[in-house]
């Protein structure tokens, strides 16, 4: 296929994939807004004024970067695991394989597909904090850069997920026990300085931490990183790293038919 | 230059299944070709490596003349497969699933929509085209199946038993099409269980057994090896006695039916004069069962076998 014809390719699958998630936005883009909503309340406005500082941020402003963190990463790692798989079980993923489309592309198109949504939750996270917290963003490009490469990232991890998958359950089981335990240790209800040892050092290796903390940074124009040493370039470098480590995986296994192909 | 060219093609799945063992098969361009066998005998494995759902152990495969190891984008833009098993996502609307695989091929915004369009009116499927999928028949998701096959105009055209399950309706136009396709240059290969679709349709024909092509010829070639064949009468009124009738082994079958087996070289001529004097009036005459089918049962047998009984 020339490279016009791999464009076209590419935007049918990006299509496809906004449509499927549009088409059922009751169960895509409402229900996170809602849990949202409902983390605001209950922590930040019951509990969180209880709390009283986070640094020098209220603790409603500091946690509203954490949470749209973590709609994006959920988003968009259960787009791509449950579209990808259903696709497998349904046995129409033989309709792209049959095709002359490269695995990149396929590939591309998913994580886009995942992006799309992830940041579509993003926006609507956004706008429902601006009900509750003053926002103001200290870095822009830094703030849509870094959730546009955490977006990434947790695309490629459920496509990887779907890959290996062989049932609804394998789909489930890493959102569970892996994803979501991770979010909630990577510092999105608190300030990894409060945490003591061991636990302090033991969060260091969770890569969610320096996703939601960079963010924090280009909201807020502070966060943990400062206080852990680490600077902001390692903490995007950490997000290329997995990317690249990620996207290398998904290729092999594709090109190998992993999953896909008897 | 063949449409399809598979030279020492083997698969081994996991598990240690020998699918296929070294098979040849040509199929010339602008063919319509039969591949017939039994359930499990490889033809769904073939199909699958010639469109890339099956991973091959080794051998070679060249569509149009491109090896598909070698130019596999290439290869794949002249190839259309329908499948077996309905593989589209039944939740999207009926135009939406053509085009979109209109463009993973990769084609323009309207080229897709034009090709969509003819073949859902050539389907007959143009009115559905705003309803979801999983609300048609069987015999329309079949029609989409081949829509979606043809939309990006391949060269060479792969159907896995289009026709299984569908009404005697839709598999006569399904017919009468792939006839017009094939006429205007389109090769087919067509796998199917209904041998009389194979005898009607195609020019040549290879079957497959326990994944070796036990047969590949011309199905004219093929119909001359047939050494008997059994004929039924109808009859116009009841009989209760035959006549006997030197080197023909006739049968009553019930009052109003007989049947006859005659050998290869042997004509009817002398039945149909013998029972016209005998005042038994023939309404009506017909093979027992197709031509193809008792070859083609003489050569799989063995497999037939051992579906019906389970290995010894």
């Amino acid at each position: 296929m020339d490279p016009i014809e791999q464009i076209r390719a590419l935007a049918t699958i990006l299509r496809k994939e906004i449509h499927r998630f549009m088409r059922i936005w009751m169960q895509t883009l409402i229900p996170p807004a809602i849990m949202i909503m409902l983390y605001f309340v209950i922590f930040g406005e019951i509990i969180g004024s209880r709390i009283g500082k986070m640094g020098e941020f209220d603790y409603m402003q500091f946690m509203v970067p954490g949470l749209i963190m973590m709609s994006v990463i959920s988003n968009s790692y259960s787009n791509v695991v449950s579209s990808f798989f259903g696709q497998k079980f349904a046995r129409s993923v033989e309709e792209l394989l049959i095709t002359p489309l490269p695995n990149y592309i396929i590939l591309v198109g998913w994580v886009l597909g995942g992006v799309a949504r992830g940041l579509m939750v993003g926006a609507i996270v956004t706008v429902v904090s601006l009900f509750f917290s003053e926002l103001t963003v200290a870095n822009w490009p830094l703030a849509i850069f870094v959730v546009f490469l955490t977006s990434v990232l947790f695309s490629l991890g459920g496509f990887l997920n779907a890959l290996f998958a062989e049932s609804f359950d394998d789909i489930s089981i890493i959102p569970t026990f892996v994803l979501q335990p991770l979010i909630y240790l990577g510092g999105v209800f608190y300030s990894i300085t409060l945490l003591g040892e061991p636990f302090r050092t033991i969060s260091l290796a969770n890569p969610i931490l320096y996703m939601v903390n960079s963010f924090r940074h280009a909201i807020l124009g502070a966060s943990d990183l400062a206080s852990l040493g680490i600077s902001l370039n390692v903490a995007i470098g950490m997000i290329l790293f997995f990317i690249a480590l990620f996207s290398s995986i998904s290729l092999w296994l594709l090109n190998t038919g992993k999953g896909i192909r008897s | 230059m063949s449409a399809l060219s598979i030279k020492n093609l083997k698969k081994v799945y996991q598990g240690g299944l020998e699918a296929l063992r070294g098979i040849d098969l040509e199929v010339e361009k602008g063919d319509f070709f039969a591949l017939l066998g039994p359930n499990g005998a490889g033809k769904s494995t073939t199909i699958g490596i010639i469109s890339s759902l099956v991973t091959k152990s080794s051998g070679k495969v060249e569509i149009l003349g491109i090896d598909i190891d070698d130019n596999h984008s290439l290869a794949k833009k002249k190839l259309g497969v329908v499948g077996q098993e309905v593989n589209f996502n039944q939740f999207e609307k009926v135009g939406d699933i053509i085009r979109n695989q209109a463009g993973y091929y990769g084609l323009s915004f309207r080229e897709a929509r034009e090709n969509t369009m003819y073949y859902m009116k050539k389907l007959d499927i143009w009115d559905k085209r705003n309803e979801q999928a999983r609300k048609l028949s069987g015999g329309m998701k079949r029609r989409i199946m081949v829509a979606k096959a043809l939309v990006n105009k391949p060269e060479l055209l792969i159907l896995d038993e289009p026709t299984a399950g569908v009404d005697i309706e839709l598999r006569r136009s399904l017919w009468d099409f792939l006839t017009e396709i094939n006429n205007s240059g389109t090769s087919i290969i067509l796998t199917t269980h209904y041998l009389e679709e194979a005898e009607r349709l195609c020019r040549n024909i290879a079957i497959i057994d326990n994944g070796e092509i036990v047969e590949n010829t011309s199905m004219q070639e093929l119909l001359t090896r047939l050494e008997v064949e059994t004929f039924v009468f109808d009859l116009q009124e009841d009989i209760s006695n035959l006549p006997k009738i030197e080197n023909y082994e006739l049968r009553i079958e019930n009052p109003k039916k007989i049947s006859v087996t005659i050998q290869k070289g042997q004509g009817l001529n002398e039945i149909f004069s013998l029972l016209s004097n005998s005042g038994i009036k023939i309404a009506s005459m017909r093979n027992e069962t197709g031509r193809l089918e008792e070859l083609f049962l003489g050569l799989v047998e063995s497999t037939i076998k051992e579906e019906n009984h389970g290995p010894h």
